[in-house]
């Protein structure tokens, strides 16, 4: 007998539920988790090395490292004494909520003030993965030009907080920051945007601060409802 | 390739509403896809065509229907179809929402059912479940 079966559910409705999950788990112990997103070789684990040395100090870290393969940025983070778990997704180019659960797993429970997972390089897939994070972070390095905010919309327009990176190169390079911006805020009209360089040091207290503030939030938050 | 996701995740959630409903052979599936999924047409056709042998799939039709974006205005309700995301209204400048664009849904599948013992072949296609 044929049937016509109506279905109308969302595709990713399973990945939304494990995410719910680790958005329930985090809240529960007070952890900001902060899931870090651009093109490859935008500067991410630079800049999360740069991070850490300022904050490791202060907060409890954990960094959970996607890649497609290789445990090379995991072994950078290590190098500077931060429990890292390596995602390796093996071709799979996005994280999702379960790679992260099981990585959660796997770093223990700490506790942890701080989690930031670097997603896989990639501006288009992670942006469809909800991973129970607290924050999107995209970063975009001016040597990757302008048009990318236009291109990727998608990523642009869910972060929370917008970085760009290697901002030392500017003056060597056409990269009007006033065109990024305008198409930033034409996809994403409230998103703070910093100009970063893990180089010299610019704009990494500005993140700092933007990273602590949410901490506190959370904290607040999770005093509130204990 | 996001593309291998969503498809496996369209058939896991076809193949346990295909379990519930005793349904043994999918023969079409319908997809809706907005454009801001940025999921492309013809890579979620070779995901499924690489997945499908031996399962329930594996005849079935994949019929695909792309929906553009659509924002309408808050202030005065004017829509239109940009080519990305635009939040400030060409008309009067207020700001818009996205009406239409973000979907990713699976709208429905049809199958053929295990026959009844009793040898029931009254059913004449008019059976619809919904399994929301």
């Amino acid at each position: 007998m044929e049937i016509k079966v109506v279905m109308g559910q969302r595709l990713l409705r399973a990945n939304e539920e494990v995410a719910q999950k680790v958005r329930e788990r985090l809240a529960r112990s007070a952890c900001l988790m902060v899931n870090l997103i651009s093109s490859p070789g935008a500067g991410k684990t630079t800049l999360l090395e740069a991070t850490l040395k300022r904050l490791k100090d202060r907060w409890r870290i954990g960094v959970i490292e996607g890649d497609v393969y290789t445990v090379r940025d995991a072994a950078r983070i290590a190098h500077l004494e931060v429990p890292v778990v390596q995602i390796n997704t093996a071709g799979v180019c996005h994280l999702n909520a379960s790679m992260v659960t099981k990585a959660l797993e796997e770093l223990g429970e700490g506790p942890f003030d701080l989690i930031f997972v670097e997603n896989v390089g990639n501006l288009v897939c992670p942006a469809e993965f909800d991973l129970g994070e607290d924050a999107k972070v995209a970063l975009l390095s001016v040597t990757e030009g302008v048009d990318k905010p236009a291109k990727y919309p998608l990523v642009f327009e869910q972060a929370q907080l917008v970085l760009i990176t290697k901002g030392d190169l500017i003056p060597y390079l056409e990269f009007d920051l006033g065109e990024v911006e305008k198409d930033v805020h034409r996809l994403n009209p409230e998103v703070p945007i910093i100009v970063t360089s893990a180089k010299t040091g610019e704009g990494l207290e500005a993140w700092c601060q933007w990273l602590e503030e949410r901490l506190r939030q959370k904290k607040e938050a999770a005093s509130v409802t204990a | 390739m996001h593309e291998l996701s969503i498809v496996q995740s369209m058939m896991e959630l076809i193949q346990e509403s295909a379990a519930a409903n005793r349904v043994r052979r999918v023969t079409k599936v319908k997809l809706v896809v907005g454009q801001l999924t940025l999921a492309q047409p013809d890579l979620l056709q070779f995901a499924f065509a690489t997945l499908k042998p031996d399962t329930i799939f594996e005849e079935a039709v994949l019929e695909i229907e792309e929906r553009p974006l659509v924002m309408r205005c808050r202030q005065c309700g004017e829509t239109f179809e940009p080519e990305y995301i635009q939040y400030a209204c060409p008309s009067c400048g207020g700001r818009c929402e996205v009406v239409s664009g973000k979907e990713l849904y699976v709208d429905f599948y049809e199958g053929d059912t295990e026959e009844e013992e009793h040898g029931d072949k009254s059913g004449d296609g008019a059976t619809a479940a919904s399994c929301q």
